[in-house]
């Protein structure tokens, strides 16, 4: 048997007092500037997709406009509106800012044995670290929902309740797809401390090995942030602003804040579990052995970061917004099953190459079961449709049903029609003879108009 | 330093932060009263009122949060079973897989039962 790992977090605990608040700032001022620059970033990049110049007054480049926008909500006026649940409602932008930035905490912005100095005191490039490292980022995240929620439930108004019942159902639904990504990393890390998965991906980073993994993190992700497309808690066509609606301010601003450093958060644990953290690409790292040392991981792990912030901005620039059924589908019929075989596939292999069997015909059978499973599932999807359309033809052929008649009205609210039914024909103004009454177009009892 | 004590300096700097400025907020901004603005928003229709104890969500919120439930349990098993997977070896491979089968079968009656459809 394998000796369990024991993470090596010696060097973590043992700052003075005013290295770590020298850290806490750095964290803190890290993931401020970054959304600073990304909130004119998102703006710049996506007038440009648009054919536009975007902002460009404030500052050289427009690169002072969040800082102009921060400075306005400061001085506009705090509405509390009137059927608030008052402290909940102050509470709310508060809780969902706080454990935004404290996700920072655990994250590995360079190496773990005391690189640097700082003021003469050798730190490591990380404020703290703990064996359950990622597990606190995910429960940091689950506690930033509460100011949704809250923010929501509090606003006393319609609009923001539905908001906030959408977004906790959205981010439940995408924590759990988001989760199971994460347990084929400590497959290979043994380890959920933070600074011991980026160690472990010296040789090969893991999103060569578990590519699916990543696949799957990278629309969890956009689903964990609210973000386009998947920004549905916010839907402006659909819910005016959301959560947010009855916020003014800089209330308001904090929720744009917690927004944005939970993108930034989402992006520094993708770059820390599937890109390497703060390594050096592949082409610098091969003839620049300085390049993982000192200062420079911090260059890298920004622009890993950055890159993986302008990803969202593509998206927001390219894809429309989902419906929320195809939405949840996505998430509970797609994601889920996904990730959970992909882990049971690479734990299955990984188990077999530890007890040395012959890592081809392993691949060989596994591969060949996939493809038996694919072909199943086809073979299924082929039946099935065509039951569906004879079923159909035969509906078409024998009439429409008595379940087939648009009813207007049904459940007592105004609907669309279905697929397959029609629309009754418009009832025309004619003479106003007592006939009139029976080209209503709303028949409760069913009769035909 | 204890290692969880930075989290902690962290949070502080973040909620100081967070309070500080809603409290400047109701300090620096204009205060104009008016009675249609304190009214919750609705498109400038009169706002419905609030029904008593809260109102009435869709069922689906509610099945969603319970499934949510269990497959979040199923991933705090999967976590420490995750990090200790090369020293528990074919064994814990195929705990696992019957633990995992088990939930799955919970998923498949859900899914077929018309649990994971929204409309």
């Amino acid at each position: 048997m394998i000796s369990l790992a024991v993470d090596d977090l010696s060097y973590f605990g043992r700052d003075p007092w005013w290295l770590v608040v020298v850290k806490a700032v750095f964290c803190f001022a890290f993931a401020m500037l970054t959304v600073l620059f990304s909130i004119v970033w998102e703006r710049k990049v996506v007038a440009w997709m648009q054919l536009r110049i975007g902002p460009n007054r404030h500052g050289p480049w427009g690169m002072l406009q969040s800082l102009a926008d921060g400075i306005k909500l400061m001085l506009k006026e705090d509405v509390v509106v009137k059927g608030a649940d008052k402290f909940v409602y102050v509470l709310a932008p508060v809780v969902a800012a706080i454990p935004a930035f404290m996700s920072f905490a655990v994250v590995p912005f360079g190496p773990a044995d005391n690189e640097i100095s700082v003021f003469g005191h050798r730190t490591p490039m990380q404020l703290t670290d703990l064996p359950v490292g990622v597990l606190y980022i995910l429960a940091t995240a689950s506690v930033g929902i509460y100011g949704i929620v809250l923010a929501g439930w509090s606003s006393g108004s319609t609009y923001p309740l539905l908001g906030g019942l959408r977004s906790t159902a959205q981010m439940i639904s995408y924590e759990i797809a988001m989760g199971i990504s994460f347990a084929a990393v400590f497959l290979y890390s043994h380890s959920m401390s933070t600074s011991q998965i980026v160690a472990t991906q010296q040789h090969t980073w893991y999103v060569l090995l578990l590519p699916v993994s990543f696949l799957v993190y990278m629309v969890a992700m956009v689903g964990e942030t609210n973000r386009a497309p998947f920004d549905l808690p916010e839907a402006e066509g659909e819910l005016v602003g959301g959560f947010n609606t009855e916020y003014s301010s800089i209330k308001f601003a904090m929720f744009m804040l917690a927004e944005y450093v939970n993108m930034v958060t989402v992006s520094a644990v993708a770059t820390t579990l599937f890109l390497g953290g703060w390594r050096a690409p592949w082409p610098i790292s091969t003839f620049w052995a300085g390049a993982n040392h000192g200062w420079w991981p911090l260059l890298w792990f920004t622009v890993k970061i950055q890159l993986l912030l302008f990803v969202f901005i593509w998206l927001r620039g390219t894809l429309p917004r989902m419906r929320y059924d195809q939405f949840m589908k996505l998430g509970w019929k797609v994601l889920i099953p996904v990730s959970m075989v992909w882990l049971m596939l690479v734990a299955s292999v990984r188990a077999l190459r530890n007890e040395n069997y012959d890592f081809q015909r392993v691949l060989l059978y596994v591969g060949g079961g996939v493809l038996a499973v694919l072909l199943i599932s086809l073979a299924a999807d082929v039946f099935r449709d065509r039951a569906a359309k004879k079923a159909e033809g035969a509906g078409q052929a024998g009439q429409e049903g008595p379940g087939d008649r648009f009813d207007p009205m049904a459940g007592g609210f105004p609907v669309p029609p279905k697929p397959g039914q029609t629309l009754p024909p418009v009832p025309r103004r004619r003479s106003r003879a007592p006939e009139a009454a029976e080209h209503q177009l709303v028949g409760k009892d069913g009769d035909d108009a | 330093m204890n290692a969880y004590a930075p989290i902690l300096v962290l949070g502080g700097l973040g909620a100081g932060f967070a309070i500080f400025s809603v409290v400047m907020a109701s300090l620096t901004g204009p205060k104009r009263y008016n009675r249609a603005k304190l009214d919750a928003y609705e498109c400038g229709i009169e706002p419905t009122p609030q029904p008593a104890g809260g109102g009435r969500f869709p069922i689906k919120y509610y099945l969603t949060a319970m499934l949510f439930i269990v497959f979040d349990i199923e991933i705090v098993f999967l976590y420490p079973w995750a990090v200790t997977f090369d020293a528990l070896g074919l064994f814990g491979l195929v705990e696992m897989l019957l633990f995992v089968l088990t939930v799955f079968v919970a998923y498949a009656y859900v899914w077929r039962r018309g649990g994971l459809e929204w409309d």
